[in-house]
């Protein structure tokens, strides 16, 4: 799966979601879950917005010296044996392993949860050349299962499902004959999947941080599956975005708190699992090979731009969570793996305006995204400085739009022509009035006055009535 | 004290007893309520939905109207904080940042004026019945002012308020959002009357005419019998 994951319109995607209400009893109780969890973890620390303050701190400084601790880690990496690569596209990440994938002759190859090899539709890559790829995260198992079914959420991607969906989709696919009950459903996954983490010639990874003073990788599982990925293979990938770094353990620290409170709520997760390259003379266990793949696929261009703050994302989904919009529509609705207000940020600018130009017009810009998010990304602003972008310099707003606000700015930009415009209004709209409301009204009235009345322009305005009173008239 | 009203444009044109009654309470508190006369829109609708240059023309205008005022006193906490957004907007703009950063210092939204300038908080306002309030989001999340309209309210005799359920998620107004994401505004708004009925209320109070306008249009057009109020109305109420 790639990014993009519909080739449908946006309007067509918005209609499907939103009439699909079992989706969105779903999103909307998992998100009131999630958000109260969020709420309390944050708020037990005591001083949430010091954590923020320092977590802004240290993802703008390692994206302000990003190239000395991509080199830092690189050969830290490669100090332990480890082969490094960094991928400018797509392609050339899904190249270089699928070339390894060739050279093991690998059969099978077991994942971990990454958004990152979705964004590079790295399995399919595989799947071409004959490997059979199986997702162990079980929320990607279970899309996986169900004919590739696509994530809508960053870190629960199958929030859109139920539990009796999940029956259904196991008993045709894996033999599961138990009720819906997910300790029954987990434990009959866990069956399946031990078999293939056993059996498995390459094991793939995501990276939630990589520490540049050591070369490690941080994974962050509440399933422990990602640990399994690692240690059984011979052969272990990782494949990271190029932001994805801190430079010591500290901050990994500090992150990784932020991180799991943030996304879910908890302290820390069951599994904060650190690996640091392939297995060494002296050490029993994991990998006798070890490869990182840094992914850039269009994020240095984001370096030093407008949008940057962006690279400082950590995803925790916290501003999905929050989103009062991706509540009405899911995730699905955005046509990208990338969902919600980061993903309404990040897609248009990793896949282009042709693909994602609707979606920063999918938000009220209420700031509830910015208000939750734990490295301070402006995200409300970010929405806005796209509709800034696609409507100043790349000129793709509608004509009758455009004439609107040109219009506008002429209105309320002299008072002389605001003053006579309001005056002449209620004249102008006086036959759509109806006991005072519009209830149908013309133009740019239609798509509100579809669901909800419109108060008619008033006979007397506000400054009316002020200049009257003053005068000393009898104020109505 | 001399105030200078930013009434708003929608306040001016569509919803002039919100006007009205934010002169009445501020006379009653004993200050001298001006309205420039040079004033339109903060420029909001256009910036929002990207055109800043266009939108520039109106804060330059308003800019301009209440450059000369003491305090601006605005019954919107969205109006308000587009204009405290000014200064950043004006950013590197040698003519317009100094003045942009001085009128936004000036700028209260009404209710934050009266709790945080006036330092009252009863205004001696009566109003029988049961009511709810939803907090705006821009006021509350980017102007930061969540308690002042809450502790107004807690004085006005005969009123009993009941809290919101969900009351942090956004009625699905946003401007332009309104009208461009109709069916999406749809969803968030009847979720926002649900939650209103719920409370089982006489009124629903907000501090921002926008907001009131999109959830008081979905009430109206259901014909449910909720009657919906700005804050000055409610204050003014006595």
């Amino acid at each position: 799966m790639a990014m993009k994951i519909s080739n449908d319109k946006f309007t067509d995607r918005l209609e499907t979601n939103l009439k699909n209400d079992f989706m969105r009893n779903a999103v909307a109780s998992a998100q009131e879950r999630l958000q109260s969890r969020r709420s309390l973890a944050a708020e037990s620390l005591g001083n949430w917005e010091e954590w923020r303050n320092h977590g802004e701190e240290i993802r703008q400084h390692v994206l302000q010296n990003l190239d000395y601790y991509l080199y830092e880690l690189s050969e830290n990496v490669s100090k332990r044996g480890g082969h490094v690569f960094f991928a400018q596209t797509a392609e050339e990440a899904s190249n270089y392993i699928v070339s390894i994938a060739k050279q093991k002759e690998a059969k099978k190859i077991v994942k971990s949860k990454s958004m990152v090899t979705e964004e590079i539709n790295l399995n399919q890559h595989l799947d071409e050349i004959g490997c059979s790829v199986v997702e162990t995260d079980l929320g990607e198992y279970i899309l996986q299962l169900d004919d590739h079914d696509p994530p809508s959420h960053i870190v629960a991607p199958a929030l859109h499902k139920n539990k009796d969906q999940i029956r259904e989709v196991f008993a045709d696919k894996i033999e599961y004959t138990n009720t819906s009950k997910p300790e029954e459903l987990a434990l009959h996954a866990r069956k399946v999947l031990r078999e293939e983490f056993l059996s498995a010639d390459i094991g793939i990874t995501g990276c939630n941080f990589a520490v540049a003073e050591t070369g490690s990788i941080c994974l962050v599982t509440n399933e422990g599956n990602a640990d399994l990925v690692s240690a059984l293979p011979k052969t272990q990938i990782t494949v990271m975005g190029m932001e994805r770094l801190v430079p010591t353990f500290e901050e990994m620290e500090v992150l990784v708190s932020m991180l799991t409170r943030s996304a879910v709520g908890q302290k820390l997760t069951s599994y904060i699992t650190v690996l640091t390259g392939a297995k060494q003379p002296f050490e029993v266990d994991g990998p006798e090979e070890f490869h990182l793949v840094i992914v850039d696929n269009g994020r240095s261009s984001i370096l030093g731009g407008e949008f940057q703050s962006i690279l400082q994302c950590i995803r925790c989904a916290a501003c999905v969570n929050a989103c009062p919009v991706y509540r009405h529509i899911g995730g699905h609705a955005y046509g990208s793996i990338y969902s919600g207000p980061i993903g309404a940020v990040l897609s248009p600018l990793l896949g282009g305006y042709d693909d994602y130009k609707e979606l920063p017009y999918a938000s009220t810009l209420c700031g509830a995204c910015t208000e939750v998010c734990p490295v301070k990304i402006p995200l409300h602003q970010l929405l806005h400085k796209h509709r800034e972008v696609i409507v100043e310099k790349e000129g793709r707003a509608p004509l009758s739009e455009t004439a609107l606000m040109q219009a506008f700015g002429f209105g309320t930009g002299s008072s002389t022509v605001y003053k006579l415009g309001s005056k002449v209004a209620s004249t102008v709209m006086k036959p759509f009035v109806n006991e005072e409301k519009i209830k149908k009204g013309p133009g740019p009235l239609k798509n509100w006055t579809e669901i909800r009345d419109f108060p008619s322009p008033e006979k007397e305005r506000f400054r009316d009535w002020f200049e009257k009173r003053n005068k000393g008239g009898n104020p109505s | 004290m001399k105030v200078s009203l930013f009434a708003t444009c929608l306040v001016d044109m569509f919803q002039s007893n919100i006007g009205k009654s934010t002169v009445e309470l501020l006379e009653r508190l004993n200050c001298e309520v001006e309205f420039p006369k040079e004033q339109t829109c903060c420029g909001q609708p256009a910036y929002n939905s990207g055109y800043v240059k266009v939108s520039k023309e109106a804060m330059k205008n308003t800019i301009r109207a209440f450059e000369k005022s003491e305090y601006i006193v605005c019954p919107s906490g969205s109006c308000a904080n587009m204009i405290k957004d000014y200064e950043h907007i004006f950013q590197g703009d040698s003519e317009w940042q100094g003045r942009a950063k001085e009128i936004a210092s000036k700028t209260f939204e009404l209710t934050q004026f009266i709790v945080d300038v006036l330092k009252v908080e009863d205004v001696g306002a009566k109003l029988n019945g049961r009511a709810t309030y939803h907090p705006s989001c821009h006021m509350t999340r980017l102007l930061q002012v969540k308690n002042a309209p809450l502790t107004l309210l807690k004085h006005v005799k005969g009123l009993e308020l009941i809290e919101l359920p969900l009351k942090e998620n956004c009625c699905g107004f946003g401007g332009t959002f309104s009208v461009k994401m109709g069916k999406i505004s749809e969803k968030m708004v009847d979720e926002k009357v649900s939650s209103v009925q719920e409370t089982d209320v006489h009124y629903l109070i907000g501090s921002d005419a926008g907001c009131l306008m999109n959830i008081g249009g979905r009430i109206d057009r259901k014909d449910l019998n909720i009657q919906t109020l700005h804050i000055a109305e409610v204050l003014n109420c006595h």
